[in-house]
Formats: structure tokens, C-alpha cells, sequence
């Protein structure tokens, strides 16, 4: 049997789901030996490629995410929601109660501590904010979702190894589900 | 400002970082790298959507700024929320609060160095990127993959055992903490305290060496002069939890000492530029151009008088020696003042573990809001980290003012990533390790933005030579 392919996404999120995916700590090594982590934000400059798995944490906030969500949606077999965030936009969609133009003049032109002499952030470097912020589900089907802000690293590591063992994860175990 | 005529490299890693970050370096006619910008790709507005919430949630909806460094805006915060009740927290709230923050410090510190840094130092940069990795370092120098990961999980593991949550503990509450510490979670951490003694000694080891065996390199290392800013305790020590702001100059001349937090603003402006999401604060008295700051880890270490613990001390003489008790401006020293760092974090774990009062049931004071405006401060593991609240009677807030710490880090950034771009990028050809040298100089800010998209190894890297315009002219992706 081949080897296994994960990839792991970071969208609008803090990256506290993917610390605890790394709260895993010396399973990582057990993860490792049933699959290839082929992206996970690492490896190389290369698409996305074709995996079984992918793991996304984050809402979608730009133009940027919603381009990748879509084709992260196609590479995948399986797609997980890792996360509130990516479940229901949780403190990312905060903004979705204000207008996207408000909130960027608080940051860049209202702050207390801003000199005269700045500009809005508009360059075409930059990525293009949607008004609102959408959970994965919105955008795409969405096959498991792991709850919590962030779920527990034993949450995470038990989907991954029923997933890897070819068993479909029973996520309403409570105990598993240890999120706050 | 942008002449078309010239032409632009985009280092763009798009795979990586899916739009958190990009570089992009100017060039000129004759191949000279001219300009670097490091454009980051986030944004959440937590300064506009705080605003209405009262002001006793901020610990908690704050801490999602970040999940590599929670606990700092969790403490940023609640000395906020603490100035606007005027309580003070209890003793053993207070040490609670201050082992937390250790904690994740010495967690942070473990990821940017085991996991992210080593594969470089072990494996080389110029080594297989599909290896260089903390997977990679597994395969080769399985006991320093295994080590690294258990540092890691010692300070993730002071915030479970105090709170019951690893990362967004709860209970970091004005006046405290929720929550006291039992006797038997006290003594499994202090038996791990000499493992993690161990492993950062096996880290500094490993710093050292490389540093004795690519001396040239380490040296000239994006070592171009900042002015600094740290927290120091009351005789000048090295602190991170509770202390007095001080500014040093390039000589390492004091410019402003003693520094209440409170009064940040005096000191510090930022400018809200086109290119990026982040901001770019500078030293108020010195302006925009002249006020490049750094903080972190080394910027603690060049502007602290001393070490609060023996061994980090030893290590800190060391250190101080590498420019004869000046500033040290190489960027690369950022990975061992982060093991030094680190080393005190225990030895201060260590200390607080065995204080008596550690284990008192007493660990919050109540108060009820009394002052409009909270400003506290801490020093994350990536620099000083200020939270600003302004309330109204009721104790909702009207404005919220953050001031982060790799946003402080951000004009000296574009800086370095120009000084490592010019030392290796000549003319249109690109190599793939000249990249990764480029890359690294961001990643010895270990910036908060991309910690966790090079948690498991490396960075990928899409070049793309572009006009002003953004039109693509070339693109190179990295080999792998
Ligand atoms: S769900 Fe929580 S931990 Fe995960 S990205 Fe969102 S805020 Fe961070």
C-alpha cells in the first residue's frame, strides 16, 4: 500500500489550530510513518498538489483564500475543517458586523498610536479582503470537522490515524472532543 | 516612487504561506538588488470589531490574535484590564500568570529553534528542501527531533496544567487567574526541568558550533545597526513578564530608561504604509527614517544589564562578548539570544515551581471597572507587546490600539531582507539556496505571521521577476 499524502492549509485563522496539531508532539513521528506531510505550509513552491487528506484552518477572508479553497477542494479526497475559524468563522467573521471599509480605516488611518503620513494598504502585492468572511462549508463541501478554538491535539491526532488506518473517525466520542 | 522601467523580484511563497507574505526586491538595470519589501498578506480588525465588547472579554478574544504567542496577549491584556479596575493581582495569580508566560516562551522559543531553525544549521542550506524539515532532522539526529518536539510540549504543557488547555488557556482574569495549581501538577513539572535543561544546552551547543564553523557568514549577517527596545526589571535585568521599558542606540547608549509601558506612545509612532498589512512603528524622538527599532530576543539581550538566573548568565557574558559588551547587530545572534533566552525561561520556571506560595488557593482579587483607559504591556517571545483600551462608563470599549511585536520588527526586517538580498543576489540569475538565505533573515525575526506555516520545515519559494505594474516577466520555483 503507498504511502498516504496530508496536507495541512492555513487561511484566515491564528495558526493556534495548527500549534495544536503540532501539540501532537512525538506523535508527529507516528503520523509520519503512514503518510507523507507533502504541504504543510512547507515543502516547495510547487501547486498544490493531488492528496488524501487536507486539514484547513481559517476562515476565508480574500480573494486569495477563496482561489485556494477551491482548488485546494479539488486535490483532495478528504477535506477537514480544522477548527472553529474554519467551521464557523468564529473570531474571524468578528469583522462580518462592520463594513469592511470601517474596519481597515481603524487600523491604518484611526489608530491612536499612527503618525499624518500613512496610506491605506493598496498595493497589488496585496491580497484583496473579501466584505465578509465565509466558513469553508459556505464556499465548498466540507467532508469532517474538527471543533474547538483550537480542538484538542488529541482530537486531531485521533481523526488523522482512523483516517490513515482506513477507519471513518466517530467524532461524537466526547472525550475526543475536548475543545474550549 | 515604482519606476516601471525597473524590474522587481517577487518571492512570493505562495505554497507556504497561501497569501501571508511576500517578497518582493527592486532591481536595477544593472542588476543591482535596490529595494526589498516584505508585504504582509493579513489582516483581522480586531481593533474595529473590539470595539462594543466590554472590556473583561479582551483577554480572551485577544489571545486569538495569535496561537504561538497567546498567553502574551492574554497578559497584555488583562494588565490592561487590571489598570482600568486599579486592582492589582494576587500573589499567587500573579506567579500563575508569570510561570504561563515562561511557559510559552520557552515553547515559542523551542519551535523557531528545534523545528524550524535546526534543519538549516544540521542539514544545511543548501540540503534537500523536501528534507529540511523537523521530519528530516527525525530521520538523521533522531534525538534532537525528539527532544526539540518535548521542550516544545514542557512549556505547552505549564499552560495545560494550570489551566486545562494548551493553547487560548482560559482564566487569565483582572485581579489573577482562575484557577490555583494542585500539588501534583507543581511536581510533574518540576521533575521535567532538568530534561529541559538538557535539551537547550544540547541547543546552544549546536549554535555554537555552527557559529565557530561559518564564522564569515555569521558575522556579516544582515549586521546593519538598529536601535533597540526591551523590558528590564529594576536593576536593569533581563525580563519578560513585569518591567520598565528601556531604549538603547547602536552603541548601546541608554536613551530612555526606566519607562513606564503606560507611556508608550511618547516614544513610539507607526506609519501605515501602501505595501503591507503591517505597519511600520519607529522611534518617535528619532522619526521615521532614523527610528529603525528591533525587539525580541535579541533586542532584549542587547539592551538588559544582566540575566536574572546563573547559567543564562554565563551564557550572556558570552554574548555580550561578541561585540565587546556593545549591541550585538548580527541577525543571526537572534537564535542564540532565543536559547539564552529559553535557558533562563527554565531556570525561572524552576524558581517559581519551588516558590511555597505557588499552590495558595488565593489567586484572584475582584474589582469592578473604575478608569476609562488600560494600557499593559509584556514582552512576547517575538518583542514588547502593548494592549491599549479606552472604555466607557459602562466598561465598553471605544477604541482599541495594539502594538505587536513583529510589527515592531517590521522596518528592520525590509532592512535585513535587503542587506542578505544584495550579499547574494547579483544580476537575474537566482539560485535556490541565495533564496533560502533571503528567507532565513525573515525567519531570524521568527515572525509571528509565518511561525506556523514553517512549523514542519521549510518554506517554499516561487520567484517572480515583475515590472511595477505586476506583470509577470519570469518565474522561478524553487527545485525540489
Ligand atoms: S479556531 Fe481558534 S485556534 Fe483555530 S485559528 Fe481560529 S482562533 Fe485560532
Amino acid at each position: 500500500m503507498s504511502k498516504k499524502k496530508i496536507a495541512t492549509v492555513w487561511l484566515g485563522g491564528c495558526s493556534g489550530c495548527h500549534m495544536s496539531l503540532l501539540d501532537i508532539d512525538e506523535r508527529i513521528l507516528e503520523v509520519a510513518q503512514l503518510a507523507d506531510i507533502v504541504k504543510c505550509p512547507i515543502v516547495d513552491g510547487k501547486e498544490f498538489p493531488e492528496v488524501d487528506i487536507a486539514l484547513v484552518e481559517g476562515a476565508i477572508t480574500s480573494d486569495e483564500h477563496l482561489k485556494e479553497i477551491l482548488h485546494i477542494r479539488k486535490q483532495s479526497k478528504i477535506l477537514i475543517s480544522l477548527g472553529d475559524c474554519a467551521i464557523m468563522t468564529n473570531v474571524t467573521g468578528m469583522r462580518n458586523y462592520f463594513n469592511l471599509k470601517d474596519v481597515l480605516e481603524t487600523s491604518y488611518v484611526g489608530s491612536i498610536s499612527n503618525d499624518d503620513a500613512g496610506e491605506m494598504p493598496n498595493h497589488w502585492a496585496l491580497l484583496k479582503l473579501k466584505d465578509k468572511v465565509y466558513p469553508l462549508q459556505e464556499i465548498v463541501e466540507v467532508d469532517y470537522s474538527i471543533p474547538g478554538c483550537p480542538p484538542s491535539a488529541d482530537a486531531i491526532f485521533y481523526v488523522l490515524s482512523e483516517l490513515l488506518n482506513d477507519r471513518i473517525p466517530d467524532l461524537s466520542e466526547a472525550k475526543k472532543m475536548k475543545h474550549g | 516612487m515604482d519606476n516601471s522601467n525597473k524590474k522587481q523580484i517577487v518571492i512570493s511563497p505562495v505554497t507556504r504561506i497561501e497569501g501571508h507574505a511576500k517578497i518582493s526586491l527592486q532591481m536595477d538595470d544593472s542588476g543591482q538588488v535596490t529595494d526589498a519589501r516584505f508585504h504582509v498578506n493579513e489582516f483581522r480588525g480586531f481593533e474595529k470589531f473590539c470595539e462594543g465588547r466590554l472590556y473583561t472579554e479582551m483577554p480572551v478574544i485577544s489571545a486569538r490574535i495569535c496561537g504561538i504567542c497567546p498567553v502574551s496577549h492574554a497578559i497584555s491584556s488583562v494588565k490592561a484590564c487590571e489598570m482600568i479596575q486599579g486592582v492589582e493581582p494576587t500573589y499567587a495569580g500573579n506567579l500563575l500568570r508569570r510561570l504561563m508566560h515562561v511557559g510559552q516562551n520557552i515553547s515559542s522559543h523551542a519551535l523557531a529553534f528545534f523545528h524550524l531553525s535546526s534543519p538549516d544549521l544540521l542539514l544545511g542550506y543548501d540540503s534537500d528542501p523536501a528534507k529540511r524539515n523537523i521530519l528530516g532532522i527525525a530521520e538523521k539526529y533522531r534525538d534532537v527531533a525528539i527532544r526539540g518536539i518535548r521542550l516544545r510540549k514542557f512549556g505547552q504543557e505549564i499552560s495545560e496544567r494550570i489551566t486545562g488547555k494548551k493553547i487560548h488557556a482560559m482564566g487569565i482574569a483582572p485581579g489573577g487567574i482562575a484557577f490555583p495549581l494542585t500539588e501534583e501538577n507543581r511536581l510533574a513539572l518540576l521533575n521535567w526541568i532538568p530534561e529541559a535543561k538538557e535539551t537547550i544546552h544540547i541547543g546552544i551547543n549546536i549554535i555554537k558550533k555552527f557559529h565557530d564553523e561559518n564564522e564569515a557568514m555569521v558575522k556579516s549577517f544582515s549586521p546593519t545597526p538598529t536601535l533597540y527596545l526591551g523590558t528590564v526589571g529594576s536593576g536593569g535585568q533581563h525580563e519578560l513578564y513585569d518591567g520598565k521599558l528601556r531604549f538603547v542606540d547602536a552603541d548601546g547608549v541608554i536613551l530612555q530608561d526606566h519607562v513606564e509601558p503606560k507611556r508608550y506612545l511618547e516614544f513610539i509612532a507607526e506609519r501605515s504604509v501602501n505595501w503591507s498589512y503591517l505597519k511600520s512603528p519607529y522611534y518617535k524622538p528619532y522619526g521615521f527614517e532614523k527610528g529603525i527599532y528591533r525587539v525580541g530576543p535579541l533586542a532584549r539581550l542587547n539592551v538588559a544589564s544582566r540575566m536574572k538566573t546563573p547559567e543564562a548568565q554565563v551564557e550572556f557574558e558570552q554574548f555580550k562578548k561578541i561585540n565587546n559588551s556593545k549591541p550585538v547587530h548580527g541577525t543571526f545572534y537572534f537564535h542564540y539570544a532565543r536559547l539564552i533566552e529559553a535557558l533562563s525561561g527554565i531556570e525561572e520556571a524552576e524558581i517559581i515551581l519551588n516558590d511555597k506560595l505557588i499552590t495558595d488557593k488565593h489567586v484572584q482579587h475582584f474589582a469592578r471597572w473604575n478608569n476609562h483607559v488600560g494600557i499593559g504591556c509584556s514582552e512576547a517571545p517575538r518583542g514588547t507587546l502593548f494592549h491599549h483600551y479606552i472604555t466607557e462608563n459602562t466598561g465598553k470599549i471605544k477604541k482599541v490600539n495594539l502594538l505587536i511585536a513583529t510589527g515592531q520588527n517590521n522596518p528592520a526586517m525590509n532592512r535585513s531582507i535587503l542587506d542578505v538580498a544584495q550579499q547574494y543576489i547579483h544580476g537575474d540569475k537566482i539560485e535556490e539556496g541565495m533564496l533560502n538565505r533571503v528567507e532565513s533573515a525573515i525567519r531570524c525575526y521568527d515572525p509571528c505571521l509565518s511561525c506556523s506555516t514553517h512549523a514542519m520545515g521549510d518554506m517554499p519559494f516561487m520567484v517572480e521577476l515583475v515590472n511595477a505594474e505586476g506583470k509577470i516577466l519570469k518565474r522561478i520555483a524553487r527545485d525540489n
